[in-house]
């Protein structure tokens, strides 16, 4: 119940007064709540649980921390300090 | 697919795994809440690629097994009246009452409908004004929103047919529970991200103090959830305990604001019963009275029901991370997905489906 994959939003509109959106989860559209997101635009990527809308993707978040990951995972591939004493 | 693929990368899973090799020294125990994360874990098979040392403890975040045995066997009286469609997520159908289950409802004529949505059991309400529509509202704060919005649509349209049975639990009070228990064993924490996403992890703070244990809020994909243990035995090793965020592409301190007021308009916090656990004080949510009519419990007049949990099931133990599936006698032979004497071996997100479905133990 609480997994739920990033789709796009693409469509966004009122229905019986309550703000819904069409949202894309790759090829699959389904009609979305968007209520608790009031600033949500067309083209941003959000998380649903149960028609529910609970938040927007930060791009901007997402970059940094694959980039930080990448940076330690690089760090991980060369010996550490503690390696090298043990070679010599 | 975008803010998927990247963090499924299996390279960068592989080195994380060998980041986490260097720094873990000792032996920890770490516990996922949320059964998603569970699951995640043992479809990527990344409990088998982590080092030794690191003792994955499942938590008790599916809200199908938490969910009491009298509240399953409420439902079933609702369902069985007539002129009752009663509506459910598809995970609660099979999970077995103390007689029948949902599914065996229908079959005997009971109008029981699987619905992705409460917001879907709203509009067959509209559509079928002659029947009471009833949704089990179950789960943890990711579906206290919508369920909520479910009964403010329901008030705003004016349906005298829609109700809701509530198991609403929450995620902080079972770790205190489960911190302050004789037999815990956790040295730190996977926070649910999802839940975070909602109600953000300011909550935590006190908790990571209060029990110096590192809490860290972790994404559902391989990568993200390597990253949550390389940050938790990171803190371990140092003895640290503060709370880390490892999913901020999605969760935030204060998580979605909007989504927290309309869980408050609808809802107040509530004592709740834990399937296998017991009664948590404050662990739950229920109806405020101003929305009281909404109240399936009070509209058919379940509230005495009582029922006790079978004898065999060590469900309890196996939600506090106590125990394993593997401990139990009945695990694969009295108990698998096709016939559960427990819930987590029902549900999705159940530890005991995980097992049985990715063979372990």
């Amino acid at each position: 119940m609480c997994l739920g994959v990033p789709g796009k939003i693409t469509e966004i509109y009122s229905l019986n007064n309550l703000r819904m959106c069409k949202v894309d989860f790759g090829g699959v559209i389904r009609e979305v709540c968007l209520e608790a997101l009031p600033e949500a635009k067309i083209g941003e990527y959000t998380i649903v649980h149960a028609g529910f809308a609970l938040n927007i993707l930060s791009e901007e978040e997402a970059q940094e921390t694959l980039k930080a990951l990448n940076e330690l995972a690089e760090y991980a591939d060369t010996p550490s300090h503690f390696d090298n004493e043990i070679d010599e | 697919m975008r803010y998927l693929d990247e963090y499924r990368d299996r390279d960068l899973a592989h080195r994380m795994i060998n980041q986490i090799k260097k720094i873990a020294t000792r032996p920890w125990a770490i516990m996922e809440i949320c059964g998603g994360q569970t699951h995640s874990f043992m479809r990527y098979g990344l409990d088998e690629l982590l080092p030794s040392q690191i003792d994955l403890v499942h938590g008790p975040g599916c809200p199908v097994c938490v969910t009491p045995l009298e509240l399953i066997d409420k439902a079933l009286t609702i369902a069985l009246q007539p002129k009752v469609i009663f509506t459910s997520f598809g995970d609660m159908l099979r999970v077995p009452g103390s007689q029948d289950d949902l599914f065996s409802i229908r079959a005997k004529g009971g109008k029981v409908r699987v619905v992705y949505s409460p917001l879907d059991a709203v509009k067959i309400a509209k559509e079928n004004p002659d029947h009471q529509v009833v949704f089990f509202a179950i789960g943890f704060e990711t579906t206290a929103p919508v369920n909520a919005t479910s009964v403010i649509q329901a008030k705003a349209l004016n349906l005298k047919n829609y109700s809701i049975l509530v198991s609403q639990v929450c995620v902080p009070p079972a770790m205190h529970a489960i911190l302050s228990s004789p037999a815990n064993r956790v040295q730190a924490f996977l926070a649910a991200g999802h839940v975070c996403s909602v109600m953000g992890y300011w909550q935590y703070h006190p908790i990571a103090e209060k029990y110096h244990v590192p809490i860290v809020v972790t994404g559902f994909e391989p990568v993200d959830l390597l990253n949550g243990v390389r940050m938790a035995v990171e803190q371990l090793e140092k003895n640290q305990a503060m709370v880390q965020n490892a999913y901020p592409r999605v969760v935030s301190e204060q998580g979605n604001k909007p989504a927290q007021k309309i869980i408050d308009q609808v809802f107040m916090p509530v004592d709740r019963n834990w399937r296998g656990i017991g009664t948590i004080p404050l662990s739950g949510l229920g109806l405020r009275p101003e929305y009281s009519e909404f109240d399936a419990e009070l509209r058919f007049n379940v509230s005495h029901i009582q029922t006790k949990e079978s004898e065999v099931c060590i469900a309890g133990d196996i939600l506090q991370g106590i125990k394993k599936p593997s401990n139990c006698p009945a695990f694969g032979t009295a108990c698998t997905p096709e016939h559960p004497l427990g819930a987590p071996m029902v549900s999705s997100e159940g530890t005991c489906s995980a097992f049985y479905r990715f063979r372990r133990g």
